[in-house]
């Protein structure tokens, strides 16, 4: 009972602490010339689905959402942003070459496709992102036009 | 470090002699003069040349449906594109082949780390940046690009290889003769 007593405690004083940890924020005054919305026409339903269900992740701006501020989902966010930028980034979208622009188009498609993006972990708390069917099917085909040009 | 250069530039200028002799090798590919006639021309080539293989490696690693052999294969395949130096091809050229090389590198390292079917989807479009790398490098080996119609709910997909007989790398032994000749390359 006792170590029991003096775990938990301590795994409380660990969890109060790391609160105080600072992280760094992806966010970003200016949307560069060079974002997804302003290099393409992009229809603006099509525009919001993908701004609330990617963005966060795959851009240089970030809504925090209100369990941002607290560890250790901070640090989750972060490394899925830092992750998923990798990958991604709809902000330089235009500075990537066209065969890199195809090659992620085609990314793209297939993890919307195949229901991987947006993360499932994600999803649990941002239920506004979760891609329907419907959506999907719109998603897929504005996206198709898209690669034809 | 050093050695190591010192006896590999040594060994090459040995092999482009040879290769120099009547009847031996053609090179790769007609380089301009002022950028063709360096070491690193040869080098490059050499390079070129390991990454075609080492891109045929993932290609029977997919036929094999062996998605370890897969993933070793591409990590090998992203380490060499990362040397490939494209200074030594035509100036008008360099630019598509480092968004080629940059491209497959991703790819790549994908592959490395992705189960089969994520594996496949990579390969697809590394296959087309491998042949479009070889458009401009040129092949030491004839190969053979293979186009099956099924893949991808039937979009289609090609890839390349030194036989001409038909191992689909897309669906294993599911599918394994489904595909055609495209073309002949080299
Ligand atoms: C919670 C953060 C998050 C959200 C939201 C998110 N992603 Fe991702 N994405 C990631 C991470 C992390 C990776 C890299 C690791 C992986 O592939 O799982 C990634 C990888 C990708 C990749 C590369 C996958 C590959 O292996 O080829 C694409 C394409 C992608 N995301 C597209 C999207 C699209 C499109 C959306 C919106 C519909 C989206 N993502 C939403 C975090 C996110």
């Amino acid at each position: 009972m006792k170590y029991l007593k003096i775990s938990g405690l301590l795994i409380l004083v660990a969890l109060v602490g790391i609160q105080f940890i600072p992280t760094s924020l992806n966010q970003s005054e200016v949307v560069p010339p060079s974002d997804f919305m302003i290099s393409n026409e992009v229809p603006e339903h099509i525009e919001r689905k993908i701004r609330v269900s990617c963005y966060d992740c795959h851009s240089n701006n970030t809504e925090y959402p209100w369990y941002s501020t607290v560890q250790p989902m901070a640090w989750i966010l972060e490394d899925h942003i830092t992750e998923g930028k990798e990958e991604l980034n709809f902000s330089e979208w235009d500075d990537y070459s066209s065969r890199k622009k195809r090659s992620k188009l085609r990314s793209v498609k297939s993890q919307i496709e195949s229901n991987k993006m947006p993360l499932s972990s994600y999803t649990l708390l941002h239920r506004d992102a979760v891609i329907s069917e419907k959506e999907k099917k719109m998603l897929l085909e504005w996206l198709e036009t898209l690669e034809a040009r | 470090m050093r050695v190591l250069q010192v006896s590999l530039g040594i060994a090459i200028l040995s092999f482009a002699s040879l290769s120099a002799m009547p009847g031996a090798s053609t090179p790769m590919q007609n380089r301009p003069e002022k950028n063709g006639n360096g070491i690193n021309a040869i080098v490059q080539d050499e390079i070129a040349t390991t990454i075609v293989n080492q891109y045929l490696d993932l290609k029977n690693a997919l036929v094999e449906s062996n998605s370890e052999k897969a993933a070793q294969a591409g990590g090998k395949l992203a380490k060499t594109l990362k040397k490939f130096d494209v200074s030594s091809y035509e100036q008008g050229q360099q630019q598509e082949l480092k968004e080629i090389v940059e491209d497959a590198i991703e790819h790549g390292e994908h592959i490395s780390k992705s189960k089969i079917g994520h594996q496949r989807e990579h390969f697809e479009i590394l296959s087309e940046d491998i042949v479009d790398m070889v458009a401009i490098t040129g092949t030491s080996q004839t190969l053979y690009q293979q186009y099956c119609p099924m893949y991808n709910e039937n979009k289609g997909g090609f890839w390349l290889s030194t036989e001409e007989e038909i191992k689909n790398p897309y669906f294993g032994s599911k599918m394994l003769t489904c595909g055609k000749v495209q073309k002949k390359i080299g």
